[in-house]
């Protein structure tokens, strides 16, 4: 039964996207602290980054054993899906396979366990790969969601098959770049407010200061820099992409049932009410949301009256939270890492004991953006599979009875509290000890 | 095309039952002669850098199977939809089980970890070899009752078992007395593989006791191996027609032979490679043989209303299979560069790499 495909999926993704969004980030920084560490000859630095590897290799397993059901699942589940655009998505999915994981695996185990076998310079070179192999992991996986958003480069024979008649354009697709820049954005915020929130929890313990000085200062600089890119330029272009070829999506994103006659205004808060076709309790500026997606007060945005009720996303109340969520969060993180970053430079920042309070407690919402930042762009392209081409419905397994997906779902949900938990018991015992300082090489 | 695609298909799963064989392998060992804390640490150094880039080669396998088979991966995954899933599982338990142990000091906490690993493996091992014998056997395609289809002619379901435990039964089931005697097989033969890994790549005090349980698993896996073929036609009623067309074939079935019976001077062997070159081209030509006599099918119908699936029609588009090999052999040649140096690096013993001290 489509339910609980849905289901099952959406629980193993979003399940499975808690950790790459680390993996991939903190790739990005611990390679960065081991370049620190080449540079200046601190073993701070390589201390910090020994410590990281720590919480990199739980979580990449994690990461890892989550992450091979997600491969299965489109045959398991979707075997209609797999079977008709396999020839096309099989291409992304099979380049993962063979350029970025191979990297990433080989290198893992070089970059944990090589230190002293490789020598300082050939172990950055190893953290650098098993970066590299976690970025294209995601690019490739990218440009797979991408073309199921906006199919390019095939044609569709009389079986229904989809058929790659350009190689080319799955990778010069305009959804592609803006929609993989701002998600590793969103993977670096994420790391960065895990680095910063540990950095924070030291210094107010009084314990591993030098550390969590070090921590909370990258974690702030890192963070705030990929928060504001992850709004301006790369969010604002994905956005712009869900204008132009996915246009009630938006709508419903941005809550406007209605065309507003010299320019839309933007919405801040509110409860849509589909039925009447309304939102309830609205806080508003106006003619603002013209502006940010045309450079023009007045500019028209289409509203959900202007499209036919069969073409309209499935669970517009869904989408609407899941990006007012998003963008609610992106302008939090901008605002407190850019008062952290202000009181840093008045060298008042570890001494500011709200903003790491703060900091700690913010650990969790990242990981909330992140997602609602996926659950805008999927639930904006239900109904449908292939976007305007195949829906949801007619892809999945036409074989496998729902008591059978019931089961396997109910044993993926008491298999991934299991792994929660003791992510959740190890990741604390590991910070709770904190960085150990090497004697001086 | 598909010819090409199917033989890279091919090297890549035997490449994947050989390299994570040998962890399945040094699971099964773990669990039965591990008894001292000295013995499991040998054995989870022996494969601790490794596993995970072995696992790889499964999700490469998919990847290139749902690229160029898609219809096979389709069918095959959601008509084997409960033993797939159970795998995923049991990855999970095999991967946590390596990964999380060293992770506390407490011996509840690691007996926990050392049987999730162990069992996980030992099953593994069984599922890898019951999915063979399953393909062999071949499946209801279309779901034919009474002559009719009551599926699209290439679905299928499979449930765990059926009443009979039967391969010739009108509804099959994934386990049958057939399936399971590949299943004992493959668990056999993965342990001889993980054992000889482990003596290749530690200098353990059960090394010698190892290079005994390989010879009398041998003995064992000599007669289960006699019996399967003895029992072949019930699922295959000519196994040997592709060998008698195509004589060259033959030399797949020798590698076996020559494996299988290279493993009884396992106590003899200087070099403490060479048991694992012996039971890697026993792998190597019991999958070959088996996928070479079923040749060009790749899941044979068990009615005669529906076709069997063959390379041919469950293949993708040509245009896609041509451009895919481009980027397949850049992405094959860096592979191989990886591998030599992840082997180059961890070459030779592996007794103190340090693997799980977090």
């Amino acid at each position: 039964m489509l339910f609980y495909d849905r289901m099952q999926f959406a629980f193993t993704i979003t399940f499975h996207y808690l950790f790459p969004q680390l993996t991939m980030g903190l790739a990005l920084i611990v390679v960065y602290f081991k370049w620190r560490f080449l540079r200046t000859k601190e073993t701070v630095f390589n201390d910090a980054a020994k410590f990281w590897m720590k919480i990199f290799a739980l979580n990449f397993v994690m990461g890892v054993v989550t992450g091979i059901p997600m491969e299965f699942q489109f045959g398991t589940n979707w075997a209609k899906f797999s079977e008709l655009t396999g020839g096309i998505i099989g291409q992304t999915l099979a380049m993962e396979g063979m350029f970025s994981f191979f990297l990433e695996s080989s290198f893992l185990g070089l970059f944990l366990f090589g230190e002293k076998l490789l020598g300082q310079k050939l172990h950055f070179l190893t953290g650098f790969l098993v970066f590299l192999g976690s970025w294209a992991s995601g690019y490739l996986i990218i440009a797979t969601h991408s073309w199921m958003q906006h199919p390019v480069g095939y044609e569709i024979l009389e079986n229904g098959k989809f058929v790659l008649n350009n190689f080319g354009a799955l990778f010069s697709n305009p959804w592609l770049l803006p929609s993989f820049l701002h998600n590793q954005m969103g993977s670096v915020i994420t790391t960065s407010f895990v680095i910063a929130g540990v950095g924070a929890f030291y210094i107010l313990n009084n314990k591993h200061s030098k550390f969590g000085k070090l921590f909370v200062k990258t974690g702030v600089i890192f963070g705030l820099i990929s928060s504001v890119l992850a709004a301006f330029p790369t969010g604002d272009l994905a956005a712009k992409n869900v204008v132009k070829h996915q246009p009630v999506a938006f709508a419903a994103m941005e809550g406007i049932f209605e065309t507003e006659e010299g320019g839309s205004e933007i919405i801040l808060i509110g409860q849509p009410d589909v039925e009447n076709k309304k939102l309830d309790n609205k806080l508003a500026v106006p003619n603002v949301l013209s502006f940010l997606t045309y450079q023009r007060w007045d500019a028209e945005i289409k509203g959900l009256n202007e499209f036919d009720e069969s073409l309209y996303p499935t669970n517009i109340p869904g989408l609407y939270y899941a990006y007012h969520i998003m963008v609610g969060l992106g302008t939090i993180f901008i605002a407190l890492l850019g008062i952290a970053l202000i009181q840093l430079f008045r060298k008042k920042l570890y001494s500011t004991k709200w903003i790491l309070w703060l900091l700690v407690f913010m650990i969790p919402f990242p990981y909330i953006a992140n997602t609602a930042g996926w659950y805008t762009a999927e639930l904006g392209r239900q109904p449908w599979l292939v976007y305007n081409l195949l829906k949801t419905a007619d892809g999945i397994s036409p074989n496998v009875s729902s008591g059978n997906t019931l089961f396997t779902l109910l044993g993926f949900i008491g298999l991934y509290l299991l792994l929660g938990m003791l992510f959740l018991i190890l990741a604390g015992k590991i910070i709770n000890k904190g960085p150990e300082t090497s004697k001086e090489i | 095309m598909e010819l090409f695609w199917y033989i890279v298909l091919m090297v890549m799963l035997v490449t994947y039952i050989i390299l994570d064989g040998y962890d399945f392998g040094a699971g099964i060992i773990h669990l039965f002669f591990g008894k001292n804390d000295k013995d499991k640490k040998a054995i989870t150094n022996a494969i601790g850098p490794f596993w995970d880039a072995n696992e790889v080669w499964l999700i490469a396998v998919g990847g290139v199977l749902f690229f160029a088979f898609p219809t096979l991966y389709a069918v095959s995954f959601s008509g084997f939809y409960l033993p797939l899933i159970f795998i995923l599982w049991l990855l999970i338990f095999r991967a946590i089980g390596l990964e999380l142990r060293g992770q506390l000091k407490n011996k509840m906490w690691e007996a926990i970890w050392d049987k999730s690993f162990g069992l996980a493996s030992l099953l593994l091992a069984l599922f890898f070899g019951i999915a063979l014998g399953n393909v062999v056997r071949g499946v209801n395609l279309g779901m034919v009752t009474d002559g009719v289809s009551t599926h699209e002619a290439h679905y299928f379901f499979l449930p765990l078992w059926n009443p009979t435990f039967s391969p010739n039964a009108e509804h099959l089931g994934i386990i049958d007395w057939f399936t399971l005697l590949l299943g004992i097989i493959s668990v056999v033969a993965l342990t001889i593989h993980g054992a000889n890994w482990i003596i290749f790549k530690t200098n353990s005090s059960i090394n010698e006791r190892l290079k005994k349980v390989v010879f009398n698993l041998n003995i064992v896996l000599v007669l289960l191996v006699i019996c399967s073929v003895f029992v072949w036609h019930y699922v295959d009623p000519q196994p040997f027609k592709n060998f008698m067309e195509q004589p060259l074939l033959w030399v797949l079935p020798g590698i076996t032979l020559f494996g299988l019976f290279g493993l009884f001077n396992v106590k003899k062997f200087k070099k403490h490679g060479l048991g694992f070159l012996f039971s890697s081209l026993f792998l190597l030509g019991g999958l070959s043989s088996t996928v070479a006599s079923i040749f060009p099918k790749v899941l044979p119908s068990t009615n005669d209303v529906n076709p069997s699936l063959t390379i041919h029609n469950v293949a993708a588009d040509d245009y896609g299979l041509s451009v895919g090999v481009y980027w397949f052999i850049i992405a094959a040649v860096l592979v191989v560069v990886y591998m030599f140096i992840q082997y180059r690096v961890f070459r030779g013993k592996m007794d103190d790499v340090g693997y799980g001290e977090h």
